[in-house]
């Protein structure tokens, strides 16, 4: 392949990633409420989405459900990794093949699975029903991004600590999770990433009482969707690339 | 901060294993055992599913307006599919032969776009594909065409946002293997005299081919279960089988029916998953690459 033909490749892809991401930001800025046309600039819709509450409240819990899933899948994911690369135990084997199942189940067969458990328990669907689906999908990829970084240490260490008396508790906090901070960190944004671009799951296992953005968006597509959305979407770009500014500053500064 | 040493030891391995099972047995195992008991089942509107064990729910999977569904999800899951492997395995290649830092942006750029939620990415491409829309505005703007073309609502914006949604699934797994694919088989290779087509058959192809089926087998199924880009831009036509079973669970709520759907699609994936590790196993025994992260 020559260089044109790669660099056109790229160019093409991102360009197609990028077109509707484009739109949303143009029209954020458009006088037009229909967003077909260009008729000028303007910030109303700017100042219109304070005014609107459910929009703000459906963002809001968005963010908290992607941050708070997030961070527990990141501790409960990287406990999981250490227990299948360390112990021995009895179903280690069937816990392995669990996680690849998440992994790998359509989202709609994990959020039926969700769904079913929820109202056989009994649960009021809302905040912790969809806590928990969103801690679980994520799990498998916090499982193996730690994992991944577990193979390649050193076990000389860990039996240099253990000679030293350490336990295992010890260990893993002075000597595991320090090293493993990097992969710990590019596990939770891969979660926080995959928890606030889902759709599928959060549409079955969350109610009324705990709506969050893509169900608010949904429901407002049929009557028409209110230009107010464009600007939260433009909000939320603009919120990532600053967060992966930071994201990639701290990282370095970690690895340095 | 001083830490009691004794006993810990035990109790902490036993917590992190506990954690680990009971997690999994609760939120995994236990769920799709639930789904599993409520296929066959019969529904009930009061309880939404009663005892009497009957396969009713399996019976209406096979009737033929289902049936039909079944197909046409097949159809457009696959087309979306080949799409995104032609589309995603040139660019994973690229990506892969880019400097690691390089590598890092170009996949970060990719998955930036999952922030702004894949439901609102799709409304924006219904922008996009519009009868006013911006492709039609500039293709009449420009003289090339006469009077707007139909985009939107045809199986063909579908395979447009079920490819949008699902090409960065289809990147990753290929990007991992040709990462392991070392530089020195396709200069050996080249050495000995063999062209770019007998290099890509004889080398990059099987060697890939792990990451071909893990691709396919992300993009796949899953494409199955995305009724909102069925709503958005297919209409409101029944399209793909996400549709129907949600349907069934949150409209009609005939759950054992719903049930019986979903149980057939992990049948399906079960499939893929074994031809997914016949693909490794041919792998290895080429002499090749071992898998072990997915």
């Amino acid at each position: 392949m020559t260089r044109i033909f790669k660099a056109l490749l790229l160019l093409l892809v991102f360009v197609y990633l990028y077109a509707p991401i484009a739109v949303l930001v143009v029209n954020s800025f458009n006088q037009s409420k229909y967003g077909y046309k260009w008729s000028g600039f303007s910030w109303k819709w700017y100042q219109k989405l304070w005014q609107n509450d459910a929009l703000i409240t459906a963002f809001n819990h968005s963010i908290t459900i992607a941050f708070l899933a997030a961070t527990a899948a990141a501790m409960i994911g990287t406990l999981m990794a250490l227990a299948i690369y360390r112990y021995r135990f009895r179903l280690k084997k069937a816990a392995s093949s669990a996680l690849f199942v998440v992994m790998m189940s359509p989202d709609i067969v994990l959020a039926i699975s969700f769904l079913v458990l929820f109202v056989a328990l009994g649960m009021q669907l809302g905040f912790w029903t969809l806590l928990l689906a969103h801690i679980t999908f994520c799990l498998p990829f916090v499982v193996v991004t730690v994992y991944a970084q577990l193979k390649g240490f050193d076990d000389h260490l860990l039996e240099a600590a253990q000679d030293l008396g350490v336990n295992e508790w010890g260990m893993f906090r002075t000597i595991l999770l320090p090293l493993l901070l990097p992969s710990i960190l590019a596990s939770w944004l891969l979660s926080f990433t995959l928890s606030l671009d889902d759709v599928i799951i959060s549409s079955f296992v969350t109610g009324p009482d705990y709506e969050v953005l893509p169900i608010r968006v949904f429901s407002m597509v049929k009557v028409g969707v209110s230009p107010e959305v464009n600007v939260l979407a433009t909000l939320l770009l603009l919120i990532s690339i600053l967060s992966l500014i930071v994201f990639s500053l701290l990282v370095r500064r970690k690895s340095l | 901060m001083t830490w009691p040493n004794v006993g810990i030891a035990l109790s902490f391995r036993q917590t992190v294993i506990s954690l680990t099972l009971g997690w999994l047995a609760l939120m995994v195992v236990a769920p799709h055992a639930l789904v599993l008991m409520t296929s066959v089942m019969t529904p009930n509107s009061e309880h939404l599913a009663v005892w009497p064990l009957t396969f009713d729910g399996y019976l209406k999977v096979m009737q033929p307006i289902y049936f039909d569904v079944f197909f046409q999800s097949l159809w457009l899951s696959g087309v979306a599919t080949l799409f995104c492997l032609l589309i995603g395995y040139p660019f994973a290649y690229v990506l892969a032969k880019q400097p690691p830092w390089l590598r890092t942006v170009l996949l970060v750029l990719m998955m930036l776009p999952f922030w702004t939620n894949s439901l609102i990415r799709t409304y924006a491409m219904k922008l996009i594909l519009g009868k006013k829309g911006i492709i039609n505005t500039a293709l009449v703007g420009s003289g090339i065409i006469e009077k707007p073309i139909t985009m939107l609502y045809t199986e063909f914006a579908v395979i447009v946002g079920l490819v949008y949604i699902l090409l960065p699934f289809m990147v990753l797994p290929l990007m991992a293997s040709f990462e392991k694919l070392s530089n020195e088989l396709v200069e050996a290779s080249r050495d000995l005299g063999a062209n770019g087509v007998q290099r890509f058959f004889t080398i990059l192809l099987p060697l890939t081919a792990p990451g071909i089926v893990a691709g396919c087998l992300i993009v796949f199924l899953p494409a199955m279960g995305m009724f909102y880009v069925a709503d958005l831009l297919g209409g409101a036509k029944n399209l793909l089988l996400g549709n129907v079973i949600k349907n069934q669970f949150l409209v009609v709520r005939d759950w054992p029916f719903g049930s019986a759907f979903s149980i057939t699609l992990i049948v399906m994936m079960a499939g893929l998953l074994w031809v997914y590790a016949l693909a490794n196993r041919f792998v290895q025994r080429q002499g090749g690459l071992d898998d072990e992260n997915l």
